[in-house]
């Protein structure tokens, strides 16, 4: 069965995707992504903050000891001016992934301030990078930013890399607006070719042992998924732009519920973690059994059969949805 | 193109564009030569031919030579960059290059010999140690001479087919700034004859015309062969002299063999090589200004002697000709110079070619890079003009001992007057001489203005003083001198104008520019009284800034660098203020802009903050307050340190006479702890009451600065009331009490203390210890501490147990307080050794970092204990430091033969029972050694009571009769490079010696760069791309010869094996071999987690902890023991924490990703093999045949 699916306006061979994560960090792990039958390889996310913070830090390894000592100017050779770069592992990671594996490499971005966005989104995509995937997290320090401003925030991003580039640009936004749908709609009218739903935060825990918080990176779970795809199927007739659903998949059939809903490509990292990349290709069997089972002639056929209608008034389409979930709680485990 | 660069990078750009290969051994002050062409090279910069030259970093300067050679014969255009003991290491070659007539230019940063000490500055002792090999000699005075004469050496030799070298003067030339003008690329070109680079090549070794060269000759044609080469040298100068004509066409700087300078009619004459003959240039001109005849010739070609143009060069009116010598030849008629130009000038005289013979005198100046400036120069030439000149002089010390000094006006300035002046005095890790070379940029890159820089470090590696003195004017500047009458004085920390004059070289009408925690109105009072009395005299205008404070705001911790050169540009009036800062931003932006907007913005913030908090100091018309200059040393120290030391720590050492100073290069040990030198804010501080008293953080204290003593009750009595004791945690010691005393004005506040505390007190939030780092800013309760402390007894070794680190600390190091890196890796080892062994040791240490904490002066480490006794040090040379500690052992042990023989002589006198007593003690353990010292103590007291020539003879060596603890001790550069093959032989002589090795897995002393101890992918200077293969396992090396006790340690590891591998070694009767990991600055690291990292090594696998302990072959056991688990964190996890494994990840991960693959795999073989080894019987083992 042909699977070929656009994302981002990007032609890809399946509609699996591998989200963000550790197996993106190196070639050979992109690669065995390759490998394993994914459509696109998302790589890890490039913190600028992050690597600044480590330069800093190297700047001051250099510095502490330079001109100390007469025999001893320095410790280091100096390395060639490209080679300096702040992101120069990224971006030969990228440039070499865009060239080795078949698949389309997206970039991911996290950077701190507008001007790091506009920079680094365009020396990824100079390095060779099909598409960008903005990770906007925006932790606010001070908690009582308003919404607005997070909001504007975004858009000023989206606006100053989609002016910047000339890649498709999807953006990876958080679950936690108070009109998630209303946000999504404003970052693609600020130009963003596609959405990936959603960002998964940090949050730590703690361990009443050792008294420590725990930062511990737990992977997603099956039910984590339900929350991309009620948004998926209710934007996915609000707009033309690419919709990636991630989080919660964990074989093949989250891809075909997120597909269902109306989701463009489903991305996982979890499912690929743990049971490797090659697991891809199993998800893929899935996902064609269960199409042949259900005797669909093409992939586009199912997909977004369960998204909210365009005309369907939305509110309505959710209140029932609600209520009928309630009403199956209450058969399942008794009055609430 | 004008250009701002030092001498090394003038000689080395042509060098690099003009060759195709560099073979190279670092050395100072050479290696920032051969280090730029290997950044060249690794960045892929071709020469004039379009070629990318080849760097190949050699395992000495003998192999650079070999491989010079080897690569000439080849046909290659191929040079080198050296000094000193390097250039010496390469005679053997350049005999063989020159007598080939091989076309080559070495490029050298002329240094001091290694005679009674080791010095790395300038002079031409090396240069004229090879004036006989048959090379040609070039000298260039300034930077831009470098540059132009690199070129027409590399000219002259290809037409004339005669080596040369191209020197300069060491530091005062290669490391001085200037500005100058570069040659392009297509002017090299048009300078080069292409045709003669083909001659060259056309003279290869080549199968296609096969011929032999390097023949072995007899008696019959040897001599006439070494005569043909006669018309080449003979066309060598005209070579030279046509090639600067083409030079002067091209670029339109001309040059001549021989340069005169002066009164045309001149009656008095120097003669001078090297940087020396701008200062007399300059003088010159000064002196005829006032009308007097004087001239100087300067001479640039010094090999093929160029007899013509000397002659010519001086003036026939020469009555008084005074020649310079840059060198010392002891017993000889006269300086090398000096003789030939004696010997042109007779000759002359003699076959009737010149009228008269001037009287000819000689001169000494300028030894490792003593001062050489106008007033010596005046000095020179009124010396020739008394009635009887010196015959043999020296110029700018006193010589009270042979009275060939002379006396010089020493203020005497003869510098354009516009020229600005300036002085900065720095710490090294302030950014003090970082900031001044980007001010010289800043001012130098205007459109006419010259500027010139150089930078004078002391021999500390910690808290050392930077004294930077810069130039800038409207003309060129030619005073290779260090600045006096200084317009500007910036003195960047408080407690450097506690201890040094730092306006002794101001003009009046000086700025000041301090940088004082003090509010400003309570600035002046607490200067020295001195200091007070000169700003009054002088009229200084001062200025006061409290830039540390200023640098954290801004997020730039200890730098002050970026705060001070703002607050430079905004009072010295050197440039527009505004303009300047704008200057300094750019620059700032330039410098960072890769980094990122961070960096950039919190040195902006610090240069918009600094003014700020920028303040004028009122001056008072009288000195207030009662503040005195802190005295160097205490009255209390022996008299040599008063007098000699305390001079040279005062930076008066110049001042001291011949008579001073020892005549044989032996000077006193333990002198480190006369001098207290306060570098830490932070200082380790001990919490009594939570302390184990394990002793974890006294055996890594690198600086010896935390000890350890138990004592009766009885001895608190009159303890200050700060003195801080706890109740002895020890079984049978019910009484005891505990301190552990921080040395506060010795401790660098590394914190490896810190991070060796195994107690987290209860209750005490995060990161606290049992001993911590706190400010402490007030030091004397801690001084009365420590002067209470010493009057307790050290414990008696006697009644320590020294096989556990519990028990270690109890030992008094006779090793501390050295100027190492603060937390340095090696020195714990060190210090160890000296606790364990160091009353009866002998150490022999390789040239490198550890001679330098170990044996600069003014102060060293190796102390003594309260007997006198200690471990008696020296250093030889860096490559041949196992065979001299092979030799001490043999004295030894010859000694030791004569002293049993002389006493089995005199059983009739001392009895049967008394000698055999000694001849059979045992003299394993520390409590046999401790008899066997009372014993022989005992003998030597009887011995002095009786008379004869046996007895005088066992007299001179019964001290051989306690067992001598022979060390060799140096870095990986020396014991797996330079020294390796020395290293191999002593390990396979069976003879009883101790080698350790401080393995820093890279040449530290030298600036960081690659050695065969470097490990895969490890980026280091000739090793940008990542180190390619892998470290040599030299502990395999050594069990093979199966009778070598070999150890891998790693103290931050495991302490207690670290301990039981050096006794062991120690009681082992043969050669031993220690590898000690010793984290290092080099690695680009935190220097405080360098513990961690230690362990992060052995955890990963990249350090095993081994043994090979050949007794246990002997009692049937497995000698091969394998001390640390299995490898449990990833390869990467260790190199994650180290800028020189992280360094590569940035700039080529695709290989940092290779290469750690193949580092893991390596990792797990090892082990395999490892583990094998440590699982078989004795008997797959080899026997100790010497048993």
């Amino acid at each position: 069965m042909d699977l070929t699916t656009t994302y981002l306006g990007l032609t890809l061979r399946n509609p699996l995707v591998a989200s963000a994560g550790p197996l993106s960090q190196t070639l050979d792990g992109i690669r065995a992504l390759a490998d394993g039958g994914v459509g696109a390889v998302v790589m890890f996310s490039l913190f600028s903050e992050q690597l600044r913070r480590e330069a800093a830090r190297d700047i001051d390894l250099l510095e502490t000891h330079a001109f100390s000592f007469a025999e001893a100017l320095d410790y280091f050779p100096e390395p060639a001016a490209d080679e300096r770069r702040l992101a120069h592992e990224y971006l030969t990671l990228v440039q070499r992934a865009a060239r080795e594996v078949d698949v389309p490499v997206i970039a991911s971005l996290n950077a701190a301030d507008v001007g790091s966005w506009v920079t680094f989104g365009r020396e990824l995509t100079d390095a060779g990078a099909a598409a960008l995937e903005l990770n906007i997290s925006f932790v606010p320090g001070d908690v009582t930013t308003p919404g607005s401003r997070v909001i504007e925030r975004h858009l000023d991003i989206v606006a100053a890399v989609k002016a910047a580039v000339a890649v498709p640009v999807a953006v990876k936004m958080s679950p936690y607006f108070s009109s998630v749908g209303s946000v999504a709609l404003r970052i693609v009218q600020a130009g963003a070719d596609g959405l990936v739903l959603f960002n998964r935060f940090l949050q730590p825990d703690v361990d009443i042992e050792t008294l420590e918080a725990d930062s511990t990176w737990a992977l997603s779970t099956p039910d984590e998924g339900r929350l991309p795809r009620t948004w998926i199927a209710a934007l996915r007739n609000q707009t033309t732009v690419s919709l990636a659903a991630t989080t919660g998949v964990a074989d093949g059939s989250d891809v075909v519920k997120n597909l269902l809903v109306g989701a463009d490509v489903v991305m996982s990292t979890s499912a690929l973690l743990r049971r490797g990349p090659a697991y891809a290709a199993t998800m893929l069997d899935e996902l064609v059994a269960y199409l042949e089972r259900k005797e669909f002639a093409s992939l586009e056929a199912m997909r977004g059969l369960l998204a909210v209608p365009a005309e369907a008034d939305g509110d309505a389409w959710q209140r029932s949805s609600y209520v009928a979930a309630m009403q199956r709680a209450k058969a399942t485990y008794g009055s609430l | 193109m004008k250009s701002i660069i030092d001498g090394n990078e003038a000689a080395a750009s042509v060098a690099y564009r003009l060759n195709e290969l560099c073979s190279i051994y670092p050395i100072t002050p050479s290696s920032t030569m051969a280090e730029l062409a290997d950044e060249w090279t690794s960045q892929q910069r071709a020469n004039v031919y379009g070629t990318v030259p080849t760097v190949v970093e050699m395992q000495s300067e003998g192999g650079a030579a070999g491989a010079l050679h080897g690569a000439l014969q080849g046909g290659a255009l191929s040079t080198t960059f050296t000094a000193s003991q390097g250039l010496l290491l390469m005679i053997p070659n350049m005999y063989k290059i020159a007598g080939e007539l091989t076309s080559t230019v070495l490029h050298v940063a002329a240094r001091s010999l290694a005679a009674q000490g080791l010095s790395i500055f300038g002079d031409h002792q090396d240069v004229m140690a090879v004036r006989q090999t048959g090379f040609a000699l070039l000298a260039s005075a300034s930077v831009q001479e470098c540059h132009d004469l690199a070129a027409v050496a590399q000219m002259a030799t290809l037409r004339s087919r005669v080596p040369f070298v191209h020197f300069f003067d060491g530091f005062r030339t290669s490391h001085e700034l200037n500005t100058m003008t570069m040659l392009s690329d297509d002017e090299l070109r048009a300078l080069v004859p292409e045709d003669a680079v083909r001659d060259h090549r056309r003279r290869a070794l080549s199968p296609e015309h096969p011929y032999i060269r390097g023949t072995a000759q007899n008696p019959d044609t040897y001599f006439q062969s070494r005569e043909t080469v006669n018309p080449f040298y003979a066309a060598t100068p005209g070579i030279v002299a046509a090639a600067m004509d083409v030079f002067a066409e091209v670029t339109g700087r001309r040059y001549r063999l021989v340069e005169y300078v002066g009164d045309p009619q001149a009656e008095r004459v120097v003669v001078v090589m090297g940087s020396g003959a701008q200062t007399v240039a300059q003088t010159v001109e000064h002196l005829r200004a006032g009308g007097e005849r004087v001239g100087v010739v300067q001479l640039r070609l010094y090999r093929p002697f160029p007899v013509d143009e000397v002659l010519a060069a001086i003036p026939e009116t020469c009555t008084r000709l005074a020649v310079l010598d840059r060198t010392k030849e002891p017993g000889a008629g006269g300086e090398p110079l000096f003789l030939d130009v004696v010997c042109a000038l007779g000759e002359a005289v003699g076959t009737g070619r010149r009228a008269r013979m001037p009287l000819v005198v000689g001169g000494r100046y300028g030894l490792s890079s003593k001062e050489f400036t106008p007033g010596m120069v005046a000095g020179i030439y009124a010396e020739l003009d008394q009635p009887t000149p010196r015959p043999r002089f020296t110029v700018g010390i006193t010589d009270d001992v042979s009275g060939l000094s002379l006396p010089y006006p020493a203020d005497l300035d003869v510098e354009h007057p516009e020229t600005t002046r300036a002085i900065f005095f720095g710490l090294g890790a302030d950014g003090t001489v970082g900031a001044n070379k980007n001010t010289i940029k800043i001012l130098g890159a205007r459109e006419g203005t010259y500027a010139q820089g150089y930078f004078v470090y002391d021999s500390k590696k910690s808290g050392s003083r930077t004294v930077s003195h810069l130039r800038f004017g409207p003309t060129p500047i030619a005073a290779p001198y260090l600045v006096s009458k200084a317009g500007f004085v910036g003195c960047h920390h408080w407690s450097i104008l506690e201890r040094v004059d730092v306006l002794r070289d101001a003009r009046p009408g000086a700025v000041l520019l301090l940088n004082s925690p003090l509010p400003p109105d309570a600035v002046f009072s607490r200067l020295p009284l001195p200091m007070q009395q000169r700003i009054i005299d002088l009229d200084v205008e001062v200025w006061t800034i409290d830039a540390d404070a200023v640098a954290r705001s801004a997020g730039m911790g200890r730098r002050v660098n970026t705060v001070l050169q703002t607050c430079f540009f905004a009072i010295s009036r050197v440039m527009p203020r505004d303009a300047a800062i704008e200057a300094v931003k750019k620059a700032i932006g330039k410098t960072y802009a890769l980094k990122g907007p961070d960096v950039v913005a919190r040195n902006e913030a610090a240069v918009d903050t600094a003014l700020a908090n920028l303040h004028r100091v009122a001056v008072p018309a009288a000195p207030v307050g009662e503040v005195a200059m802190l005295a160097p040393v205490p009255e209390t120290a022996p008299q040599f340190v008063r007098e000699v030391t305390a001079t040279m720590l005062t930076g008066e050492g110049d001042t001291l006479p011949v008579s001073a100073l020892p005549v044989d290069g032996t000077y006193p040990s333990g002198t480190t702890k006369y001098e207290k030198r306060n570098i830490s804010d932070v200082i380790a501080v001990w919490d009594a009451d939570a302390c184990i008293q394990c002793g974890s953080c006294a055996f890594v204290c690198p600086h010896a600065v935390l000890r350890a003593k138990y004592y009766p009750e009885s001895a608190l009595d009159g303890a200050p009331a700060s003195f801080q004791t706890a109740p002895l945690n020890a079984a049978g010691l019910p009484e005891a009490q505990y301190t552990l005393q921080v040395y506060a004005e010795d401790c660098t506040g590394c914190g490896l203390c810190v991070e060796a505390c195994p107690v987290r007190p209860l209750g005490s939030g995060a990161g606290r210890k049992a001993i911590n780092l706190e400010p402490v800013a007030e030091r004397s309760a801690q001084r009365a501490n420590v002067a209470f402390f010493e009057t307790i007894p050290v414990n008696r070794r006697s009644r320590v147990d020294f096989a556990n680190v519990r028990g270690v600390q109890y030992l008094e190091p006779l090793f501390e307080f050295s100027g190492a890196c603060s937390g340095c890796g090696e020195t714990p080892y060190l210090k160890l050794l000296t606790q364990l062994f160091g009353g009866r040791a002998t150490v022999a240490n390789a040239t490198g970092c550890s001679s330098i904490y170990g044996g600069n002066l003014p102060t060293t480490p190796w102390a003594r204990n309260k007997y006198g006794r200690g471990p008696a040090w020296s250093n030889s040379l860096f490559e041949d430091n196992a065979e001299f500690g092979l030799g001490l052992r043999l004295a030894a042990d010859l000694h030791t033969q004569l002293a049993r023989r002389r006493l089995d002589d005199l059983r009739g006198e001392l009895g049967d029972e008394y000698v055999d007593e000694i001849l059979d003690a045992p003299q394993r353990y520390e409590s046999e050694l401790s008899r066997q010292r009372a014993r022989v103590d005992d003998l030597k007291a009887r011995l002095d009571g009786m008379a004869g020539q046996q007895v005088a003879d066992l007299r001179s060596v019964a001290d051989h009769l306690l067992r001598r603890s022979v060390w060799i001790v140096g870095g990986d550069g020396w014991a797996y490079d330079i020294g390796s093959s020395g290293l191999d032989h002593v390990l396979a002589s069976g003879r009883n010696v101790n080698i350790l090795v401080l393995d820093t897995e890279v040449y530290s002393n030298t600036g960081g760069q690659a050695s065969k101890a470097t490990p895969l992918g490890a980026v280091a200077k000739f090793a940008s791309g990542g180190k390619l293969t892998k470290k040599k396992d030299l502990a395999m090396q050594a069990i093979a010869y199966g009778s070598v006790y070999v150890a891998r340690v790693a103290m931050g590891a495991d302490k207690q094996q670290t301990l039981k591998a050096f006794r062991e070694a120690e009681s082992y009767d043969g050669p031993s071999l220690i590898l000690a990991y010793s984290h290092c600055i080099a690695h680009g690291i935190d220097m405080r987690k360098g513990l961690d990292q230690q362990y992060a090594a052995v955890a990963s696998g990249h350090w095993p902890l081994i043994r090979y302990n050949p007794v246990l072959r002997d009692m049937d056991q497995n000698p091969f023991l394998l001390d640390s688990p299995r490898p449990r964190i990833p390869l990467k996890a260790y190199h994650d924490k180290e800028l020189r494994f992280r360094m590569l990840r940035s700039t080529d991960p695709e290989a940092a990703e290779r290469l750690l693959v193949h580092g893991q795999e390596q990792v797990a073989l090892r082990w395999a093999e490892y583990e094998r080894m440590a699982e078989r019987s004795a008997s797959e083992f080899d026997a100790d045949a010497r048993k």
